[in-house]
């Protein structure tokens, strides 16, 4: 992969490096959360589609991380695993435990349809490493947006309990959600410069536009909801509790190379 | 000119390699022949490879790049090998050869779709899932996708209604 173009002035470093952390992280910490279903998912099929789909998210955080790295002269591993639970910028989204099936089924279909609107702007950024891997990374998105609209479907359509469990999951989930496009500090920066092809606000219209003609009717009309500035600084007893896990092997041998 | 001579042998002697050189995951088929070479560049100290994932995620990555690394070190082309990940181009399932696509199918993998079949679904626009898969034991069409996710980040479960096999399909991407 090929450096920052070295026309990027340090303030436009500054703000590509936060767009990167902050998709790099949403990746992650969502990849965790379902790694957590493997073994225990409701059916053998689950367990094998759960297990992939974190498999394909934590990979995408490992190419992003890495183009972090390169542009913040870092590396990759430490990104990951050696920052403290505040350091972490993904949306408040990611910031809950998997809870019941339905429950991890709505925050997959709500990260999805969000990340599905970002990765097509991000194909289309002026970085170019991140335009090529964001192609990837949609192709491979696909996938997962299917199988969450699947689950979505029949979970909806299917007996009382697992509809109230779903509309319960999306209705408590959905303000965090709209945290995936809470403005970046650099944000003005990443869109002069072509970075960022589109600002948070108005891909958040897209999303919008797009659940809430399939949100509403299932779950009476969700309330007016916008991103709030600290939707990615806000963090939760839950993701302390993760970042312990997920963090355990490196800090049990820290001078080990991997 | 003689040295562009010399030089288009040895890119010869470093594609040849790369063709015995098999996917770590599916080993019926070469480097090549799954269309995960990008590139290879040849000169006086190196010899540059352009390595396209299947998928970005996909843990033989690093298992390819050490593979390449060392066979192309031991053929002695040139004294530096240099393997580097790429997503540019994407790769994409169109990338496999014809011969490729033959022995996925000899070793009970259907080749990926090669065009759309079915309906778009939510988000999907260049991409088409869910096309039928062709049964590589008895080449019918009557199969229906079990998981669109199998036992790697590339292969998903379909089963054939006619021999009643289920058979995996390296997945359109």
């Amino acid at each position: 992969m090929t450096a920052a173009p070295p026309e990027l002035d340090v303030t436009a470093r500054e703000a590509l490096a936060e767009l990167l952390l902050s998709v790099a992280d949403d990746e992650f910490v969502i990849g965790f959360w379902d790694s957590e279903w493997t073994g225990i998912a409701p059916m053998l099929e689950e367990d094998v589609a759960t297990s992939s789909i974190a498999q394909d998210e934590i990979g995408h955080a490992k190419a992003l991380y890495e183009l972090l790295a390169e542009l913040t002269d870092d590396d990759a591993d430490r990104i990951a695993f050696g920052r403290g639970v505040a350091d972490f910028r993904h949306a408040a989204l990611m910031n809950h435990a998997r809870g019941d099936w339905a429950f991890s089924v709505a925050r997959r279909y709500l990260y999805e349809t969000a990340d599905a609107i970002r990765l097509t702007a991000l194909a289309r950024s002026g970085h170019e490493p991140l335009a090529q891997l964001a192609g990837k990374m949609r192709r491979e998105e696909t996938y997962h947006l299917l199988h969450a609209d699947a689950w979505l479907r029949r979970l909806a359509e299917g007996g009382a309990d697992g509809r109230e469990r779903l509309t319960n999951g999306l209705v408590s989930l959905w303000p965090d959600a709209q945290e995936i496009f809470a403005p970046l500090a650099g944000e003005e920066t990443l869109v002069r410069e072509g970075l960022l092809p589109e600002p948070m606000r108005a891909m958040h219209a897209d999303w919008q536009a797009r659940v809430r003609p399939i949100l509403d009717p299932m779950c009476g009309a969700l309330p007016d909801a916008t991103p709030t500035l600290d939707g990615r600084e806000r963090r939760t007893d839950e993701f302390s509790w993760l970042h312990g896990e997920f963090t355990s092997v490196a800090r049990s041998e820290e001078a080990a190379a991997w | 000119m003689v040295t562009r001579g010399a030089v288009v042998s040895r890119e010869e002697r470093v594609w040849a390699e790369l063709a015995q050189i098999r996917d770590p995951e599916i080993p019926a088929i070469s480097v090549v022949d799954l269309g995960v070479i990008g590139s290879v560049t040849v000169d006086d100290e190196r010899v540059s490879v352009k390595l396209l994932p299947t998928f970005v995620g996909c843990p033989a990555i690093g298992v390819m790049q050490e593979q390449i690394t060392a066979r192309l070190g031991a053929l002695g082309v040139a004294d530096v090998v240099d393997v580097k990940v790429s997503f540019d181009p994407p790769w994409t399932s169109e990338r496999i050869t014809p011969a490729g696509r033959e022995r996925l199918r000899l070793s009970g993998f259907a080749p990926p779709a090669t065009a759309p079949t079915g309906p778009a679904l939510i988000g999907l626009d260049e991409l088409a899932v869910l096309p039928i898969a062709e049964c590589p034991y008895c080449g019918s069409r009557n199969t229906t996708l079990e998981n669109p996710f199998g036992p790697t980040l590339c292969r998903a479960i379909y089963h054939c209604a006619d021999c009643r096999q289920p058979f995996e399909q390296m997945k359109r991407v």
